[in-house]
C-alpha cells in the first residue's frame, strides 16, 4: 500500500508553526540561577539564550505582574536603557556572559512553554513564546532551564491596595536591581527568612525600617537572624496584626496595626515568598504543594527536571527557602546541574530543603489574622474586586446584581459538590483570580481561606492553574508576525466538518465516508 | 417508573456525566420529579462544557426551535443567573465570508427566524469596537450566548434544590446488567442501584457505552480559545464574525475561538493538562481584524477544551439497542447551547422512550451502520502519534 493517510484538511495537520530562530539551550530568568545554568552551558560551546523579563514595562509594574510592585518606584523606572545598563552593572557575572557568547536579551518575557505531551503533538520541537519591546516572537529550543525565581505572597487589609504596599521581594528588587525603590520608612509584615533579609538589605540600603511585625508569637525564620536586624537597631513586634493604613494622594503614610500605629510611607509584604512557577506550571509541568519549598512547586528529578521532556527548573521557582535565601550559591549550584543534566555530564549533588516550618500554620495564621477580620472591607482580589466575604459565600460578581441567595446559607461543600473547594470553581463562580494578574496577589491568600473554613490543609486545596500568555500581552503584540498561509486557507470558525452544519432536514439518513463524495455547500456554525 | 433498583445508594437515574448535557439531562429529570444521581468523574462542568464560547445559536439542529424557547426563561428556570442575553451579529470582512454565513441565515429563516442584513456602515453603529475592516454583517433576530461557567453550575445547583444528587470525584469502572437491563453502575465509591442509565459524558461517551456492547463512533480533538481583559460593553455583546466564534462577556471580555484544531486520543483517566498553544496568536490576529478597536486591549489567558466528534460531527441522542433502559447523549462537540433543548430531549428519551418536541430521527446512531471501519484514518481524524507508527 502507497496511499498515505488523509488528512483533515481544517485540523493542524500539514501547517508550520513559524518560529523566529531557536537555540541549544533557552534559560529564562538572569538570576543566580539562570546566569550559573547560562555559562556552565556557553562554556561547552552550546548555543546559549538568556532572557530576563527585567526592566519589566512600567506599564505592566502598575498592574503587579508579575510582581506586588506597590507604586513606589521612582521615574527612573521608566528610562528601560538606563534600567538595563543598571542590571548589568549590579550583575557582573551577567555582563561577563556576554563576552562568552551567551545571546542575552534584558527586557525580554517568556509568556508561554509549548512542549509535546499528552493531547498535543503539533509542537515542531520545543516553543518558547517571548515578548520584548518589538513584540512577540516564538523560539524553538533543544532543552531550557526555567529560573523564574519567586514573588511575594498577597494579604488584604483595609488599604493594601495604595500605593506603597509593596511585597518585600518586590522592594527588594527595586532597590538592588532597579535603584528605583523611593521608600524611606517602612514596616516589614511577616519574620519569614525573605522577610528578615529584605528587611537588613533595605536596612542597609538606607531605607528607615520603622518595625517588622509579627502576628504569631515567635518569628517564622531563625533566631540568629532575628538577631541580627534587632542588632541593626529595628523593633520586632509579636502578636500584632495591619487593620488598615491612613494614606494620601500619594499613598501609604502610616500603618494601623491592633495595638498601635506606625508612620510609614511603604508596608513591605514578608509573610510567604511563592516558587513563581506560572511559566512551567502553564507550560504543563506538574506541581505538588510542598511545605519545604515554599508552596506549589514543580515536580523536580534529577538536575531540576520537570516531567516535561527537556525543561529543568532550578533557584527559586524549584524551591524557595530559608538557607537558599540567605546563599546565592545554593540556586546558582542548581542551575549548573541543570546545564550539567542538559549537556548530559554526571548529575550533581544539589542542596536539600531541610525540615519544613510550619509554613500551613504561618500562612494560615497570617490570614486568620488580616484577611478575616476585615472580611468585608478589602478585596482579596483586586483585578475584580472580590473580598472574602464574596469568595467564602460563592457570591456572584457584583455586576450581575445578585446577592449570594440560597449560598449565604450552605456550606462550602454544599454549594461546590463534594471534594475539597478547588480555586478554579471559585474563580469561574466569584471571579477571584480571574484578572490581568492570574491571581498572583491573592491565591496564597484564597488556598488558605478555603482551608480554614474547610479545616483543611494548604496542600488539600488544589492549584488554580495559570495560563499561557503568562504575561499579559495585546492582541496586536501577540499575533503572529508571519503565518503558515495554509492556516489562513483553512481557517474555518469551527471544525469545518461537510455534515456538520447542513440542516438537519437536509442531511442522508446514513452517514458514510464514502457519502461525502455527493457534495454539499460549506455551511459554518 | 418502579424503584426496584433504587436503593438507598442507587437512583431512579444515574447520569454519567456531570458536564452541560448530563446536568442538563439530570435538572429535567428532577424538574419531573425523578429521583436522579448525576456521577461526575472531575468537577461539574469542567472539561468542554465550562470552555465554550457560550453561544445559543444552532440553526442546522433539529433542536433548534426548543434551544430558542428556553434559553430566555432558563434563568427563572433554574433560580440562578446563566448570564443569558438575547441576539447576535455576525460580521463579514469579505464577500466570501459574507456568503458563508449567508447560508446559515437561510437556514434559520428557513424556520422562522429573522435576521437583518448589515452594511458596513450599520455595523460600525451597532458595533463600537468594528472599524474599517467591517464589509457586511447579520444581525440574528434570535440566538445569544450565555457564561458556560455559570450556566453548569446552575444546573446543578438547580438538581439540587429539586432533591436531585451531583456527586463529584467518582469514577464509572463498570455496570451491572440483568438481562436487557442495565441494573447498576460499579464505581471507584461502590455500587449504584438505577431504573434506568444515561451516558453523557462528553469524550467519555464511547468508551463507556463500550463497556455496554454499544459501539459510538468517535474521536476526540483540542480546541482553543482566548480572552482579553475586560473592555467598556457594547451594546450588544454577541458579536463575532471573521472566522471566529464568541462573545464579550457581560464582564466586559472578549473571549473567542476558531481555527484549527489538533486531533488527540481521549485518556481514560482524569487529567487537567489541557495544553493551549500559540494558535492563541492566530485567534488574537483575527480576533483584532474583527473588532480593530480592542487591538489594544491584552489578551490575559488562553485555554483548550477536548472536543468529541462524532463522524458527521452530529449529535446522538438515543436509546441503543439492546437495552431496554439505556440512554445515550453525545452532542459531538457543539453542546453548550443546546443544552436546554438536549437534556429536555434525553429526558423525555429516557420517561417516554421518544421526543415529542423534536424530530430525532437524524440524531439516531444506526445512520452510522454502514459507516467505514477505518472511518476515522479515511476522514484524517487520527493523532499525530498514531500516524507515525
Amino acid at each position: 500500500m502507497t496511499s498515505s493517510p488523509a488528512t483533515d484538511p481544517r485540523s493542524v495537520a500539514g501547517k508550520t508553526l513559524e518560529l523566529s530562530g531557536g537555540c541549544d539551550l533557552l534559560v529564562v530568568g538572569a538570576g543566580p540561577a539562570g546566569i550559573a545554568a547560562a555559562r556552565a552551558a556557553v562554556e561547552t560551546g552550546a548555543g546559549v539564550t538568556l532572557v530576563d523579563e527585567n526592566p519589566v514595562p512600567f506599564d505592566e509594574m502598575g498592574e503587579h505582574v508579575p510582581q506586588l510592585w506597590g507604586g513606589r518606584m521612582g521615574a527612573e523606572i521608566r528610562n528601560r536603557t538606563a534600567m538595563m545598563e543598571r542590571m548589568l552593572e549590579v550583575r557582573p557575572d551577567l555582563a561577563d556572559l556576554f563576552d562568552l557568547g551567551v545571546d542575552l536579551r534584558l527586557g525580554t518575557a517568556c509568556w508561554g512553554l509549548f512542549v509535546n505531551r499528552a493531547n498535543l503533538g503539533w509542537m515542531p520541537g520545543p516553543v518558547a513564546g517571548l515578548r520584548d519591546a518589538g513584540g512577540s516572537s516564538l523560539v524553538g529550543f533543544g532543552a531550557a532551564v526555567i529560573a523564574t525565581g519567586r514573588r511575594d505572597m498577597g494579604l488584604a487589609f483595609p488599604g493594601w491596595d495604595l500605593p506603597g504596599v509593596i511585597g518585600a521581594g518586590a522592594a527588594q528588587m527595586l532597590a538592588g536591581l532597579n535603584g528605583a525603590l523611593e521608600t524611606r520608612r517602612a514596616v516589614v509584615l511577616g519574620t519569614t527568612t525573605e522577610a528578615l533579609l529584605a528587611a537588613r538589605d533595605l536596612a542597609a540600603a538606607g531605607v528607615d525600617i520603622a518595625a517588622i511585625v509579627e502576628q504569631a508569637g515567635a518569628p517564622q525564620a531563625d533566631a540568629a537572624l532575628v538577631a541580627e536586624v534587632e542588632g541593626q537597631g529595628i523593633p520586632v513586634l509579636f502578636g500584632e496584626a495591619p487593620r488598615g493604613v491612613t494614606g494620601d494622594a500619594d499613598g501609604v503614610t502610616g500603618l494601623q496595626l491592633k495595638g498601635r500605629a506606625i508612620a510609614c510611607d511603604s508596608v513591605l509584604l514578608g509573610m510567604g515568598a511563592v516558587p513563581m512557577i506560572d511559566l512551567l506550571q502553564a507550560g504543563g509541568a506538574r506541581t505538588v504543594f510542598d511545605a519545604a519549598r515554599g508552596g506549589f512547586a514543580p515536580v523536580l528529578g534529577p538536575g531540576g527536571a520537570t516531567s516535561l521532556p527537556g525543561v529543568y527548573a532550578a533557584g527559586d521557582c524549584a524551591g524557595v527557602w530559608g538557607a537558599k535565601s540567605a546563599d546565592p550559591g545554593i540556586a546558582a549550584a542548581e542551575g549548573a546541574a541543570a546545564a550539567r543534566a542538559v549537556l548530559g555530564q554526571a548529575a550533581a549533588a544539589v542542596a536539600q530543603p531541610p525540615e519544613a516550618p510550619d509554613l500551613d500554620g504561618y500562612r494560615k495564621g497570617w490570614v486568620r489574622a488580616a484577611v478575616i477580620e476585615a472580611l468585608e472591607e478589602m478585596p482579596v482580589c483586586l483585578c475584580e474586586e472580590v473580598t472574602a466575604r464574596d469568595i467564602l459565600d460563592v457570591r456572584p460578581p457584583r455586576y450581575l446584581k445578585a446577592g449570594a441567595g440560597r449560598n449565604a446559607e450552605l456550606s462550602l461543600s454544599d454549594i461546590l459538590g463534594d471534594g475539597p473547594p478547588d480555586p478554579d470553581q471559585i474563580k469561574r463562580l466569584t471571579r477571584a483570580g480571574m484578572g490581568p494578574c492570574q491571581g498572583r496577589r491573592c491565591r496564597e491568600q484564597i488556598q488558605a481561606l478555603l482551608a480554614l473554613r474547610e479545616d483543611l490543609t494548604l496542600g488539600a486545596i488544589p492549584l488554580a492553574g495559570y495560563r499561557s500568555p503568562v504575561r499579559p500581552m495585546t492582541l496586536a503584540e501577540i499575533a503572529p508576525q508571519r503565518e503558515d498561509p495554509a492556516i489562513a486557507e483553512q481557517w474555518d470558525s469551527w471544525f469545518g466538518m461537510p455534515r456538520q452544519w447542513v440542516p438537519f432536514w437536509d442531511v442522508e439518513p446514513k452517514y458514510t465516508v464514502a457519502s461525502l463524495a455527493n457534495r454539499k455547500d460549506h455551511v459554518s456554525e | 417508573m418502579s424503584v426496584s433498583n433504587a436503593k438507598a445508594e442507587g437512583a431512579q437515574v444515574i447520569v454519567v456525566g456531570g458536564g452541560v448535557t448530563g446536568l442538563s439531562t439530570a435538572f429535567w429529570l428532577a424538574e419531573a420529579g425523578v429521583d436522579v444521581l448525576v456521577l461526575e468523574r472531575g468537577l461539574v462542568g469542567w472539561e468542554a462544557s465550562g470552555r465554550n464560547g457560550g453561544g445559543c445559536s444552532h440553526h442546522h439542529s433539529p433542536l433548534f426551535p426548543e434551544e430558542q424557547r428556553l434559553w430566555p426563561v432558563m434563568d427563572d428556570l433554574l433560580g440562578y443567573p446563566t448570564e443569558f442575553r438575547p441576539d447576535r451579529i455576525r460580521i463579514a470582512l469579505n464577500p466570501t465570508q459574507y456568503e458563508l454565513y449567508s447560508r446559515a441565515v437561510v437556514n434559520a429563516r428557513h424556520q422562522g427566524f429573522a435576521v437583518d442584513e448589515l452594511d458596513a456602515q450599520q455595523v460600525r453603529d451597532l458595533v463600537p469596537l468594528a472599524g474599517e475592516t467591517a464589509y457586511a454583517g447579520h444581525y440574528y433576530r434570535f440566538g445569544g450566548h450565555a457564561n458556560p461557567h455559570r450556566t453548569v453550575q446552575a444546573y446543578a445547583w438547580a438538581i439540587r434544590d429539586r432533591g436531585g444528587r451531583v456527586m463529584q470525584h467518582v469514577a464509572v469502572t463498570g455496570f451491572v446488567t440483568e438481562g436487557d437491563r442495565v441494573t447498576g453502575v460499579e464505581t471507584d465509591r461502590g455500587r449504584f442501584g438505577c431504573d434506568h442509565l444515561v451516558i453523557a459524558a462528553g469524550p467519555q461517551t464511547a468508551r463507556l457505552a463500550a463497556r455496554l456492547e454499544v459501539h459510538i463512533p468517535m474521536r476526540s480533538a483540542r480546541a482553543e480559545m482566548i480572552v482579553t481583559e475586560p473592555l467598556p460593553l457594547m451594546p450588544l455583546g454577541g458579536i463575532d464574525g471573521n472566522g471566529l466564534y464568541g462573545r464579550q462577556t457581560l464582564r466586559g471580555n472578549l473571549a473567542y475561538g476558531g481555527g484549527p484544531h489538533e486531533w488527540v486520543e481521549t485518556e481514560a483517566l482524569p487529567d487537567r493538562d489541557r495544553p493551549a498553544t500559540p494558535l492563541a496568536g492566530h485567534i488574537a490576529r483575527r480576533l483584532a481584524e474583527l473588532l480593530p478597536k480592542a487591538a489594544h486591549a491584552r489578551v490575559i489567558r488562553s485555554w483548550a477544551g477536548l472536543i468529541e466528534n462524532t463522524p458527521d460531527g452530529r449529535p446522538v441522542l438515543d436509546r441503543p439497542a439492546p437495552w431496554s433502559n439505556l440512554t445515550v447523549g453525545s452532542l459531538s462537540g457543539v453542546g453548550f447551547g443546546l443544552s436546554p433543548a438536549s437534556g429536555r430531549a434525553l429526558m423525555q428519551l429516557v420517561t417516554a422512550g421518544r421526543c415529542d418536541f423534536a424530530d430525532l430521527s437524524s440524531l439516531r446512531l444506526d445512520r452510522f451502520s454502514d459507516l467505514e471501519p477505518d472511518w476515522a484514518a479515511l476522514q484524517g481524524w487520527l493523532p499525530a502519534a498514531a500516524l507515525a507508527v
